[in-house]
């Protein structure tokens, strides 16, 4: 028992190097940096957590990657709710093609999709909100979202439906009133997926911002090439990108296990 | 058993429309561009199948196909063995689950570019720790902007880095799906730790593992962020991966035509290897 749990204990261990390398980096001086190899911060300082957190460049783009990955989750959610319903309850007319086609858009490359996006989204109008960026990002989270929630659906007995509507509810009050809550797990998931997906993912947000929505991640790689090489305002940058998703998984913790099977296991 | 109810329609329809919005557009736009050839100021002209046979017969692109099908074969010969091991080795209840399960989801909550960023200043010969360990701890003359050999180490095991936990995640889940009673009843029959893993854990966790292998492939087929930043591609051309070179065609010198064949032709590869695989895993359960 003890030989085995080694090997967990070693694999986190060799994931948690990099991290502790880029947060012990964001608490040095620039000057320690490039003078040589310190295991830990010689001088500890929160000059780039300073500067981070006072200049509106730097934390604008964290309030606007926070607000385009929320409008996408509540979006995909909602959308995905009434369409994994109808997957796993009912036949109809083309239903296999349907998901199938649906789940053939996770392959897509972002970066044969790029170009386009930036012109259909200009043409619209709403290039640089960050509604545009929301609305792109549905294109991998909606099919993730449905595939999820259909997982989960599955898995709740169709006779819950049919004794609610024995006892005469409505289907928009027996939706929301009982099986979105029977659910709350599957939900839960998904939108955490959702988070997780738009949270990560640049190339799109970033073709498709300029400076009103500019993601932060995109205000890194500006700042990487036009200030020189300022590692230490970098490593923060990078380091605060972690905690929003760390806070996330925190709350879907019991079910991540079976969150990442999508329900079928 | 499902019913057959055609009103079904309009609970998908916002999906259709949306994921529509977002798929079909920019792909009629794509198509649209792989026919033409254009000067810019918006002028095009009509040039027919030119430019995929222009793609499919280039040296270029073929060695960008090739390191692709190469890094996505050696990310999942690694990480799909290494994340099934982990998964077998992790405690089946109690406090230290949630803990490893949220420790190990980590990486993959991290921003691609910071990945990416991360890596190269972990990797950074002399103030690096991988590249200061490397080198002067270890010896070993270690310097990805220089080596091609480093820079393929690098980029591979950052990528394991990355995603060996979603395979953990997936067979773990398979794992705990599977009831005492199987086990105990292994014990009877005086199985092997062997036959139990091939004959018990094996075949519960086959559906989850079909999605690791499926999603894996996707992923690092299509992957561009975390190895442009790390490596730019270089040195050399050694790390330009199918997407990079894509971009670099398409924005660095703006050969609409051309990327946009490549587009199509690198999307229809995508397919047709998850298709493949998809078919292979489950062709038992439909016998």
């Amino acid at each position: 028992m003890q030989k085995r749990s080694l090997v967990p204990i070693l694999y986190i261990f060799f994931l948690m190097l990099p991290i502790y390398w880029l947060v012990a980096m964001s608490f040095k001086t620039t000057n320690e940096i490039l003078s040589g190899f310190s295991l830990f911060p010689q001088t500890f300082t929160l000059e780039a957590y300073k500067t981070i957190f006072t200049d509106p460049t730097w934390y604008w783009g964290y309030i606007n990657s926070i607000l385009y990955v929320s409008i996408n989750t509540v979006i995909s959610i909602a959308v995905a709710l009434p369409a994994a319903y109808a997957f796993s309850r009912y036949r109809f007319l083309g239903d296999k093609q349907l998901f199938f086609w649906l789940l053939t858009n996770r392959m897509a490359p972002a970066a044969v999709f790029a170009l386009p996006f930036f012109q259909l989204y200009s043409a619209v109008g709403i290039f640089d909100t960050h509604l545009a960026v929301a609305l792109a990002h549905c294109l991998f989270n909606i099919p993730l979202a449905v595939w999820i929630l259909e997982g989960f659906m599955g898995g709740v007995p169709k006779e819950l439906d049919e004794t609610a509507f024995v006892d005469g509810y409505s289907f928009p009050r027996f939706f929301v009133a009982i099986f979105i809550p029977t659910i709350k797990a599957g939900v839960g998931v998904a939108a955490f997926f959702c988070f997780m997906f738009s949270w990560v993912e640049l190339l799109l947000a970033k073709t498709l911002t300029a400076v009103e929505a500019k993601p932060i991640a995109a205000t890194m790689t500006k700042t990487a090439s036009s200030a020189g090489y300022e590692l230490g305002l970098l490593a923060a940058a990078g380091t605060l990108t972690i905690i929003p998703g760390a806070i996330v998984i925190y709350f879907v913790r019991n079910y991540i296990a079976k969150g990442f099977a999508m329900g079928r296991v | 058993m499902k019913t057959e109810n055609q009103k079904a329609w309009f609970f998908v329809l916002p999906v259709l429309l949306l994921v529509a919005f977002n798929a079909l557009i920019p792909m009629m736009t794509v198509v649209n561009y792989s026919v033409q050839e254009t000067f810019g100021d918006n002028l095009f002209f009509w040039e027919g199948l030119t430019w995929f046979e222009q793609i499919l017969r280039s040296d270029r692109f073929h060695a960008a196909l090739g390191r692709q099908f190469m890094f996505t074969a050696l990310i999942l010969i690694i990480e799909i063995p290494l994340g099934i091991a982990i998964a077998l080795s992790m405690p089946r209840k109690g406090f230290w689950v949630p803990v490893c399960l949220v420790l190990m989801a980590l990486p993959m909550l991290i921003p691609w570019n910071v990945v990416g960023a991360m890596w190269n200043i972990f990797a950074l010969p002399d103030i690096g720790l991988m590249g200061y360990f490397l080198n002067h701890v270890l010896g070993i003359n270690y310097d990805m902007t220089q080596d091609p050999v480093a820079a393929w180490v690098t980029i591979i095991t950052m990528d394991v880095w990355h995603w060996t936990s979603l395979v953990v995640l997936l067979a773990y889940a398979g794992l705990v799906s599977i009831p005492d009673a199987y086990y105990q009843a292994a014990k009877i029959d005086g199985a092997s730790n062997w036959s139990v893993f091939r004959f018990i854990q094996l075949p519960k966790m086959k559906n989850v593992l079909t999605i690791a292998i499926l999603l894996r492939f996707m992923d690092s087929f299509n992957i561009y962020t975390e190895p442009f930043v790390l490596t730019g591609g270089g040195p050399g051309n050694s790390t330009t991966l199918l997407s990079i070179d894509l971009v670099k065609i398409a924005l660095g010198q703006f050969d609409l035509g051309p990327a946009a064949a490549m587009s199509l032709i690198y999307f229809a590869i995508t397919l047709l290897v998850s298709w493949l695989f998809y078919t292979l895993m489950t062709k038992d359960d439909l016998n």
